[in-house]
């Protein structure tokens, strides 16, 4: 499921006289089976650019390409199912869209929305609960009586249930412990293994290192960079200034270092590669 | 969602803007009073020209009234429609079984819908040039003599402005649940009336989980901040009317007396 991106145009209430303009002339391109990483200070358009994947934002001009389904600003609500059925979102937050009786039946929810019958709903909802480790033992129970760690991931569940191709998380990890973030990134990978193209925006610079295999930077709706991770975050430290991003920990680290007198001889991404790059450094004098 | 056009603020510097809200709620009330005595066409005619200068003072465009209008049109269509049928009189224009048509009735309709469009009009030009808060400080202010009989005027108050403070945020919300449970497959426009319905529970569910949560960590931020009711408070803003009220009155008070005399003479 590639997913391209043809000079999408967005405005809020386009056509009113309190018309705001977010996205400008986008262009670009996610590849199958690929994680993609999105990053850009708040307010630059992140959530606004990847609510076009699924079609709950439409373009006010320009063409979104899923696969072979079109999303132009004619594209009626009721041909949207299709690629809804492609597309599973997670929104910041997910917690917030649990309503039913039980956590098994939420996560039903869209498998039977798009057609499945009630055995395969609740097989793939089980699956759908496993992959993201809910115990068996809270499937019963309401989902309100959850820690707010398990109502994510239940939350997730209800995105995964309907097996889609397309994952497309907004801020996944935002109010996640440090366990619970480290697991998210396995989920992430473990996605990418069965072949599903995973799209996530992230404020965490060592998730986007760790996973991505593609990263696009936001900057005022417009895309400022389109490129590996590495070939990103090796760029001069004063564009980063400028896009208002960070480094992730090891280069910050090593940006320091080198103002204290310490020059490395690259700078590191991971802090397993500073650590190299330390003892290297120590060996050498 | 953020198409809706009811009770919006749009923030200005215009001689209206700059009304106390106290003064904006009493005309409002004395010029939807006044509509009730209006009968001939020359009476809501001064009533218009009256609205169309008001709006003229506000400096914003006329579209934004005109959206205003737009959601209200089918009430408005419905109350002309039953005066078009139900009105009694002579003479008949057309008659099919119990409904006619009269003259009268033809009148009478397009009375009701002006001054239906007049009064809309008058609280549009107040809801677009005063914050929400500053309607709610009004009504305190406006209520306080209540307090002599043991209302909780400053109570009433806080309620008032703490509900209008969420509306646009329950917006949100429900405009967040709403995309979540779209990307999940609901579909409002598929299937029966009952199935309909029951496409909405998801979406009420946790819309109300969320109100009642938020509205339990406000009351816990209040209380921790040391909130009591039935204490003497200060205002950050304090109303006082200025030039430009003493003005509006007397403008206001200009429009009345032409109105009775023009109403008395024809």
């Amino acid at each position: 499921m590639a997913i391209k991106f043809e000079q999408v145009n967005f405005s809020y209430g386009a056509g009113t006289t309190l018309a705001q303009s977010v996205l400008h002339h986008v262009s670009l391109e996610m590849k199958t089976g690929a994680i993609t990483a999105i990053i850009g200070q708040t307010g630059s358009g992140k959530s606004t650019l990847v609510q076009h994947i699924n079609g709950l934002l439409k373009p006010t001009s320009g063409k979104v390409t899923i696969d072979d389904f079109e999303l132009t600003s004619k594209t009626k609500e009721k041909e949207l199912v299709t690629l809804r059925q492609k597309v599973g979102m997670v929104f910041q937050f997910p917690e917030n869209q649990l309503f039913a009786n039980t956590v098994i039946e939420d996560v039903m929810y869209a498998p039977l929305n798009f057609g499945s019958n009630k055995e395969a709903a609740r097989s793939l909802a089980e699956k759908a609960l496993t992959r993201v480790g809910v115990a068996e033992s809270l499937w019963m129970k309401s989902p309100f009586d959850l820690s707010g760690g398990q109502m994510r991931r239940v939350a997730m569940a209800g995105a995964l249930a309907s097996d889609p191709e397309v994952i497309v998380m907004d801020e996944p990890a935002a109010g996640l412990d440090p366990k619970g973030q480290k697991e998210l990134l396995n989920l992430v990978l473990e996605l990418k293994k069965l072949g599903k193209t995973v799209v996530f925006i992230s404020h965490q610079m060592d998730h986007v290192i760790h996973v991505a295999d593609k990263v696009i930077v936001m900057h005022d709706g417009e895309v400022s960079a389109e490129t590996t991770p590495q070939e990103l975050f090796n760029r001069d430290i004063n564009w980063f200034k400028e896009m208002r991003l960070d480094l992730p920990k090891a280069g910050q680290f090593s940006e320091k270092l080198e103002k204290a007198g310490i020059k490395l001889s690259r700078r590191p991404l991971t802090v397993d590669e500073l650590a190299d790059l330390i003892n290297k450094e120590i060996d050498h004098e | 969602m953020n198409n809706i056009m009811i009770g919006r603020f749009i923030p200005g510097e215009s001689f209206i803007h700059r009304l106390d809200p106290r003064t904006k709620m009493i005309a409002t009330f004395v010029y939807i009073f006044v509509m009730l005595w209006a009968d001939s066409w020359q009476t809501y005619l001064w009533a218009a020209i009256f609205i169309f200068a008001s709006i003229k003072l506000t400096s914003q465009p006329l579209k934004l009234y005109w959206d205003g209008l737009k959601p209200i049109f089918c009430l408005i269509l419905f109350t002309v429609v039953l005066q078009l049928l139900f009105t009694p009189g002579t003479p008949t224009l057309l008659k099919i079984g119990p409904l006619q048509i009269t003259t009268t009735g033809v009148v009478n309709a397009v009375y009701v819908m002006i001054r239906f469009i007049l009064i809309i009009l008058m609280s549009t030009i107040l809801t677009l040039t005063t914050p929400p808060t500053s309607i709610a400080n009004a009504i305190e202010s406006l209520l306080k003599p209540l307090k002599k009989i043991r209302v909780p005027v400053a109570e009433l108050a806080l309620m008032l402005s703490i509900a209008l403070r969420f509306v646009p945020l329950l917006m949100d919300e429900t405009q967040k649940i709403m995309n979540a449970q779209k990307s999940r497959g609901m579909s409002f426009s598929s299937g029966g009336p009952i199935k309909r319905a029951k496409a909405i529970i998801p979406l009420l569910i946790p819309l109300f989980i969320g109100a009642l949560q938020r509205a339990l960590d406000l009351a816990n931020a209040m209380e921790v901040r040391g909130f009591k009711d039935a204490v003497q408070r200060t205002k950050y803003r304090v109303l006082k009317y200025n030039r430009v009220d003493y003005f509006a009155f007397g403008c206001l008070g200009v429009f009345t007396v032409i109105f009775i005399g023009i109403k008395l003479i024809s």
